[in-house]
């Protein structure tokens, strides 16, 4: 349901400002949302300094410098560094990026502010609880339902129809879009969100699926499905620059189309 | 987990940046919950009317007065501002209207539209009143 406020364990105090790295002439101010589960403590905003002449350009650049020259308990995911693994997905001045995509430079505000993926639960720092995201996916079975015995070689598929995946097999589930919605903040629980439902869109489309019917009624629920209220967040959010909101109208029209 | 403190819920609403789209899905469920009020004024107008004559100038003059006349003009902003959000809506169950430009100039004719009429139809009240 929707609640505005944070419970009581969540509100964010005032952290820990950190010394500047000293002989430094270009900073860059870092504000970064902080919870350690060992400690007892509410979460807080820890204020540190990076180095611009001895740091790469990008924000998750800054946030390595931080963990390797300033603070080594600062906690986040990374891996890939090149915006294909999704793993370090987080709130960058007020939106869902991938920090290794940010650049500093592209930050609007003063200091770069660094939260975790909204509305979720944080398991420390940077890092959010993924389980029911991931689960979420699994639910809409992402994978090829066929009823026909399978070829001898492959499923094979002509060009105009893969053409139809595009747009849709390039996500990463980075979380962004799911977690940059309100929607999904308020009823995660029982709206799939964005990522999931582009995925159910990226097989119901698949010319070589079977399965589409029985997809389709698994979505038709007025939580699963119809919690998309298109206010756009998603596809704004993504940065694939994928369009789940349109996945999803896709969806909502074959639900109305098979009924004819 | 034993031991380990229950888990905080990262910030939302309080620190996502307002996007227009996001703004005016929220508007458009304001002005949704308005029109329950706006039109619960009308029937109250039409009850007084079939009443009796001082039951419809007391509405009547209620409604007249500038505290009345404000909730009115507001009441006609968010009726025309729901129904063209309306249209929006129904521009999307087509499929169409989600690119990066369509959408946000969608909303901008969404609120751009909602004053411009709103503004013309309380100027053709004022020349039909006279």
């Amino acid at each position: 349901m929707v609640q505005l406020t944070l419970p009581k364990n969540s509100q964010i105090t005032e952290g820990k400002v950190w010394p500047k790295p000293a002989g430094a002439n270009r900073l860059t101010e870092y504000r970064i949302y902080r919870w350690n589960p060992d400690d007892g403590k509410n979460p807080s905003v820890d204020t540190y300094y990076v180095d611009r002449d001895d740091c790469g350009p990008m924000v998750l650049d800054g946030l390595i410098y931080i963990k390797n020259k300033v603070d080594p308990t600062l906690t986040f995911r990374r891996s890939c560094r090149e915006g294909i693994c999704g793993s370090c997905a987080m709130n960058i001045d007020g939106t869902n990026t991938l920090a290794c995509l940010k650049s500093m430079d592209d930050v609007d505000a003063s200091a770069v502010k660094i939260y975790p993926l909204p509305h979720m639960p944080v398991v420390k720092d940077l890092v959010p609880d993924l389980t029911q995201f991931y689960a979420q996916h699994a639910s809409v079975e992402p994978w090829l339902h066929t009823e026909t015995p399978a070829p001898e070689k492959e499923w094979r598929q002509g060009r105009g129809d893969r053409e139809k995946l595009d747009g849709l097999y390039e996500c990463i589930l980075c979380a962004c879009c799911s977690t940059s919605c309100p929607s999904y903040w308020w009823n995660g629980d029982r709206y799939l969100g964005p990522a999931a439902l582009l995925q159910a869109y990226r097989w119901l489309i698949d010319s070589r699926d079977e399965a589409t019917g029985d997809r389709l009624d698994d979505l038709e629920d007025p939580f699963r499905l119809y919690r998309c209220h298109t206010i756009m967040n998603c596809a704004k959010a993504c940065p694939k620059g994928l369009n789940p909101a349109k996945a999803i109208a896709e969806i909502k029209k074959m639900m109305v189309a098979r009924q004819f | 987990m034993a031991g380990a403190a229950e888990r905080p819920l990262s910030p939302h609403l309080q620190i996502y940046r307002p996007m227009l789209t996001m703004m005016m899905s929220i508007v458009h469920r304001i002005t949704g919950v308005a029109l329950y009020f706006g039109t619960l004024l009308l029937v109250i107008w039409l009850i007084a009317a079939a009443s009796s004559p001082e039951a419809f100038d007391l509405v009547n003059g209620i409604y007249g007065s500038w505290i009345g006349l404000i909730v009115l003009v507001g009441y006609s902003w968010a009726l025309i501002h729901h129904a063209i959000g309306g249209i929006r809506h129904f521009i999307w169950d087509t499929g169409a209207g989600f690119g990066p430009e369509a959408r946000e100039l969608m909303a901008k004719l969404t609120i751009g539209g909602s004053i411009g009429l709103t503004v013309l139809l309380w100027i053709a009240i004022w020349l039909v009143k006279g």
